[in-house]
C-alpha cells in the first residue's frame, strides 16, 4: 500500500498541469504555479486557524465562552485583504495572458532555417492575433468519434487522429465540429478549446525543436476529446507528431503521393468494373 | 414581567382546525396532510431514497473506473449512469433536502404556525416526488445519457434518439415547478409571519439563507423551465433553437443552461452555510461572529452568483473581454465567501467548543469547502481553466464544494435537528464513527482526482488505458466505498434511534432559536403562544427570563459548555 501511495509522487501531473510541448503550455504552468504558491499559503493559514480553534478552545468544565458579537475593524480588514489578494492574481493573469493567448512567431521559416527572434511585447487581443513571419494553419474538425485535420496547401490533404507538424513552426488551429460539441486537448501543448458546430474556435502551439529526442525522427504528444460527445467519447483520441522540417516535407509529399496513387488505383478499378460490365452487356 | 413574555396582541395565522385524530395520525394522513412538519419529513425521507440511488450510481461509476480497460459497464450504460447520478444528486437530493429542512424548521424558527400556503406546500412535495418518478421511470426503457447539463446538439433527437431525454425534461419541469412554488411559499412566510419583535436583524441565519435560496430559485428555475421547453420543442416539434443545421445555436443552450446552473450552485450551498451559521454558535456557546456580515455576504453571493455563469464555458469561442469579465466576477464572489469562512472560524475562537457530531460535520464541511473554494480560484483564472476544465480536476472541485458544504451540512443538520423532529437523540458514538469514515473517505475519493485531472484525464470517460491514472483511480474508488460505509452507519443509527434513542426533551442542546421552545416533536400548529423576540438568540432570553421569574438558578449556564 505504501508503494502504491508513493508511486505517483514521482509523476509530473501530481500537483502541476502538463507542459513542455509549447510555450503557451509552459506559460499556463507558470501562472498555475504562481496561483498555487499563493493558494498554498491561504489554504494552510485558514485550515490551521480552523483546526487550532477546534482543538485549543475545546469545551472543558469551568471554561466560559467569550461573548463577542463581532469586530468591525477585523472584519473590514479581512474583506479588504481578500480583495487585495485577488487583485494581485488578476494582475499576474493579465501579465501572462499575452504569452498564452497570442501565437508566438515561428522559430523557423518555410524551408526549416532558423529565424532571428525579437523580444517583443505582446498584448492580449480580442481575437487571435497573427504572428509575425511564417506560420501554418490547420483546420481541426471534430466528428463522432474522430478528429480530422485539413492541412494548408493546394493538395487539400486530410488526415485523421494523427496530426503531423514541423517542430519550431507556429501552428494555428481553426477548431470546428460537424455534429456535436467536442473539445480539442493535447495537455502538453496547452489548454483545450471546444469544437462547437457552427463556430470556429482558435488555438495555437509551437513545438520546440529540441523536443525531438536525439537520434529520433519525431516527438509524439497525446490527448483525447474532453467534452462528452456520445458513447465512444472515451475513445476519441488525438495525437500531434512533431518532425523536423525536412522530414515533415518528405512525410507530406509521401502522403500526397500515396493518396494520388490510391485515387488512381480506385479510378482504374472503377474503370475496369465499368468496362467489364459494358463488355458483359455487349456480349449478351 | 410575564405579560411581556407572552404577547397575544398580534393576529395569529389560523391553521385549519383539527378535531378528528384519525385524520392526523394513521397512514392516510401522510397523503392528505398540509402540516409543514409532515411535509418536511416526507421531503427528507424521499431525499434519502434518491440519495441512496444516486450513491449507488456513484459507486458503479467508481467501480467501472477502479481498473483500466474495465468492461463492467458498456459505454451506453456508463453514460446513462453518469447522467442519472448528476441529475439525481442536484435536482432530487440537494435542492429538495433544503426544501425539506426549510419546510420543517422555517415556521418553527420564526415562530409561525405553518407556512403561508399549506396546500400549495403539499402540492410542491407531490410534484417533486412525481418529477423524480418520471426520471426513474425511464430506467424501465432507456435513461437519458447526455450528462446532467445535456449539452446540445448531443441531447437533440439526432444524437439522443431515446425518450430518456424527454423523461429528463419532464423531471426538470415537475421538480422545477415544485421548487418555484415552494420558494414563493417560503418568501411569503418569511416576509409576513415572523414572531413579534423578529425584525430582519433578528432573523436566524438559516432563515436568511432560505430566503435568498428562494429568491435565487425564482430567478434560476424559471429560466431553466424556458430553456428545457425549447429543447422539448426542438426534439419533438421541429423548431431549431439549438440545431446549427437549421440556423440555431449550440452555444445558446450553454449560456441559458449555465444562467440557471451557476445560481443553482448557490441554491445548493447557501442553506448549507445557514446550517453552519446556526450550529457553530450553539456548540461554541458563543454568539455568531459578525451576524450582519454573514447575512450581507449571503445577499452578495446570491447577486454575484447571477453574473458568473460563463466561467463554465471558458473553452468555448468567446472574446477575451468576455472571458476577463467572467473571471473578475468569479474572483469577486470569492470575497463574501471568504468572509463567511473567517466569521465561522471567529465564532469558534475563544468559545468552549463541544465536539458533538453535528459540530464535527460542520467543521469538516467548512474545512472541505475551503479547499473547494481555493481550487475555484484556479478555475476562475481562464488561461488555467483551459488546462483544467472538463477534467477530473473540475470533478474534484465541485465535489469539494457541493459535497463538502452541502452533504456535510445535510448530515450536520440531521444530527442537530433529529431530536426536534422525532423526540429522540441519535447516538453520538455512531455519529462520530460515521463522521470519521465520511471525512477520510471523502478526501481519499476526491483529493487524488485533482492529480488525475492535472495529468490529463478528462471527465466522463468510461474507460482508460494503463497509465498514471490507474493508481489515482484505484485510490479514489476505495475512498468512495468508505463514504458508502459512512452512509450505511448513519442510516443504521437513524433506524436504531427511532425505536431506542434517548428521549430528547424540548431543548437537548440548549440552543438559541425558537424551534427549541416547543415540545419535541412539536404538535400540529407548533406554538400555543408565540414569545416576543428580542435578539438573534431568543432562547437565551427566554432561559434568562425563566430564571428571573422563578428565582431559581438553572442547571445550564449560558456561555458554558453543556456537560453530559
Amino acid at each position: 500500500m505504501a508503494a502504491l501511495l508513493a508511486a505517483p509522487a514521482a509523476k509530473a501531473g501530481l500537483l502541476f498541469p502538463e507542459a513542455g510541448g509549447s510555450p503557451n503550455a509552459d506559460s499556463i504552468k507558470t501562472l498555475y504555479i504562481m496561483v498555487f504558491i499563493l493558494a498554498l499559503f491561504i489554504f494552510v493559514g485558514v485550515e490551521a486557524t480552523l483546526l487550532w480553534a477546534l482543538f485549543r478552545f475545546k469545551a472543558k468544565k469551568g471554561r466560559t465562552a467569550a461573548q463577542i458579537h463581532g469586530n468591525t475593524k477585523l472584519e473590514v480588514g479581512w474583506t479588504v485583504g481578500a480583495f487585495l489578494i485577488l487583485i494581485f492574481i488578476t494582475f499576474f493573469t493579465f501579465i501572462k495572458l499575452g504569452d498564452i493567448k497570442d501565437p508566438k512567431p515561428s522559430l523557423i521559416d518555410e524551408n526549416g532555417n532558423q529565424v532571428a527572434q525579437t523580444d517583443m511585447v505582446q498584448y492580449a487581443a480580442t481575437n487571435q492575433s497573427v504572428p509575425d513571419g511564417p506560420s501554418m494553419t490547420i483546420e481541426v474538425n471534430g466528428q463522432q468519434y474522430v478528429w480530422r485535420y485539413l492541412y494548408p496547401g493546394q493538395d487539400q490533404l486530410l488526415t485523421y487522429t494523427d496530426m503531423v507538424v514541423p517542430v519550431g513552426m507556429t501552428v494555428l488551429l481553426d477548431i470546428t465540429a460537424d455534429d456535436v460539441v467536442h473539445s480539442w486537448w493535447i495537455p502538453k501543448l496547452g489548454g483545450k478549446m471546444d469544437a462547437v458546430p457552427g463556430y470556429t474556435n482558435k488555438l495555437w502551439f509551437r513545438i520546440p525543436p529540441d523536443a525531438i529526442p536525439e537520434g529520433q525522427k519525431q516527438v509524439v504528444f497525446e490527448g483525447q476529446c474532453a467534452e462528452l460527445c456520445g458513447r465512444n467519447h472515451a475513445n476519441m483520441y488525438g495525437r500531434v507528431i512533431g518532425m523536423r522540417m525536412a522530414d515533415y516535407k518528405k512525410w507530406y509529399a509521401d502522403k500526397v503521393q500515396q493518396l494520388k496513387t490510391a485515387e488512381t488505383n480506385v479510378a482504374e478499378q472503377q474503370k475496369k468494373l465499368t468496362d467489364n460490365q459494358q463488355s458483359a452487356e455487349g456480349g449478351e | 414581567m410575564s405579560d411581556q413574555t407572552h404577547t397575544l396582541g398580534r393576529p395569529q395565522i389560523i391553521a385549519r382546525a383539527v378535531d378528528n385524530p384519525d385524520k392526523t395520525r394513521g397512514w392516510a394522513s401522510w397523503f392528505t396532510t398540509t402540516d409543514h412538519k409532515k411535509i418536511g419529513i416526507m421531503y427528507l425521507a424521499t431525499v434519502l431514497v434518491f440519495f441512496i440511488l444516486g450513491g449507488v450510481e456513484a459507486l458503479l461509476i467508481r467501480t467501472q473506473l477502479a481498473v483500466p480497460d474495465n468492461t463492467l459497464l458498456t459505454p451506453e450504460r456508463y453514460n446513462q449512469i453518469l447522467t442519472m447520478h448528476g441529475t439525481t444528486m442536484i435536482f432530487l437530493v440537494v435542492v429538495p433536502v433544503w426544501a425539506g429542512f426549510a419546510n420543517y424548521l422555517l415556521p418553527l424558527m420564526i415562530g409561525a404556525r405553518d407556512v403561508a400556503f399549506p396546500r400549495l406546500n403539499a402540492w410542491s412535495y407531490w410534484m417533486y416526488l412525481f418529477g423524480g418518478l418520471a426520471l426513474y421511470g425511464s430506467m424501465l426503457y432507456s435513461p437519458p445519457e447526455a450528462g446532467w447539463f445535456s449539452y446540445v446538439p448531443l441531447s437533440l433527437k439526432q444524437y439522443s434518439g431515446t425518450n430518456g431525454q424527454e423523461a429528463w425534461i419532464y423531471m426538470v419541469h415537475l421538480t422545477g415547478l415544485a421548487s418555484i412554488l415552494g420558494a414563493i411559499n417560503f418568501i411569503a412566510t418569511i416576509h409576513n409571519m415572523r414572531a413579534p419583535g423578529m425584525g430582519w436583524g433578528r432573523m436566524p441565519l438559516f432563515v436568511w439563507t432560505i430566503l435568498i435560496y428562494a429568491y435565487l430559485i425564482i430567478v434560476a428555475l424559471t429560466s431553466l423551465a424556458a430553456t428545457v421547453t425549447m429543447l422539448l420543442l426542438d426534439r419533438n416539434f421541429g423548431t431549431g433553437f439549438f440545431d446549427p443545421a437549421q440556423g440555431g445555436s449550440a452555444l445558446l443552450w450553454q449560456h441559458l443552461f449555465w444562467f440557471f446552473g451557476h445560481p443553482e450552485v448557490y441554491i445548493l450551498v447557501l442553506p448549507a452555510f445557514g446550517v453552519f451559521s446556526e450550529i457553530l454558535p450553539v456548540f461554541a456557546r458563543k454568539p455568531i461572529f459578525g451576524y450582519k456580515a454573514i447575512a450581507a455576504a449571503t445577499v452578495g453571493i446570491a447577486f454575484l452568483g447571477m453574473l458568473v455563469w460563463a466561467h463554465h464555458m471558458f473553452a468555448t469561442p468567446m472574446s477575451t473581454t468576455v472571458l476577463a469579465f467572467f473571471m473578475l466576477m468569479s474572483f469577486v464572489i470569492a470575497v463574501p465567501t471568504g468572509v463567511k469562512i473567517f466569521n465561522w472560524i471567529a465564532t469558534l475562537w475563544r468559545g468552549t467548543v463541544e465536539w458533538t457530531t453535528a459540530l464535527l460535520y460542520c467543521v469538516g464541511g467548512i474545512a472541505t469547502f475551503t479547499m473547494g473554494g481555493i481550487t475555484g480560484i484556479f478555475l476562475a483564472v481562464f488561461p488555467i481553466d483551459w488546462q483544467l476544465t472538463d477534467t477530473y480536476f473540475v470533478v474534484a472541485h465541485f465535489h469539494y464544494t457541493a459535497f463538502g458544504a452541502s452533504a456535510f451540512a445535510m448530515v450536520a443538520a440531521l444530527y442537530f435537528w433529529w431530536p426536534k423532529m422525532t423526540g429522540r437523540m441519535l447516538s453520538e458514538k455512531v455519529g462520530k464513527l460515521g463522521f470519521a469514515l465520511m471525512f477520510i473517505g471523502f478526501h481519499m475519493t476526491f483529493l487524488i482526482q485533482h492529480s488525475a485531472g492535472l495529468s490529463g484525464m478528462p471527465r466522463r470517460i468510461y474507460e482508460y488505458s494503463e497509465s498514471d491514472w490507474t493508481v489515482y483511480n484505484f485510490i479514489s474508488t476505495i475512498g468512495s466505498f468508505m463514504i458508502a460505509l459512512s452512509v450505511a452507519v448513519t442510516v443504521a443509527g437513524v433506524v436504531w434511534s427511532l425505536k431506542r434513542g434517548a428521549i430528547a426533551g424540548p431543548d437537548p442542546w440548549k440552543a438559541n432559536t425558537l424551534e427549541w421552545f416547543t415540545p419535541s416533536p412539536p404538535p400540529e400548529n407548533n406554538f400555543d403562544v408565540v414569545p416576543r423576540v428580542r435578539s438573534v438568540e431568543p432562547m437565551k432570553d427566554i432561559r434568562r427570563e425563566i430564571e428571573q421569574r422563578t428565582k431559581t438558578e438553572q442547571r445550564y449556564k449560558s456561555g458554558q459548555p453543556l456537560m453530559r
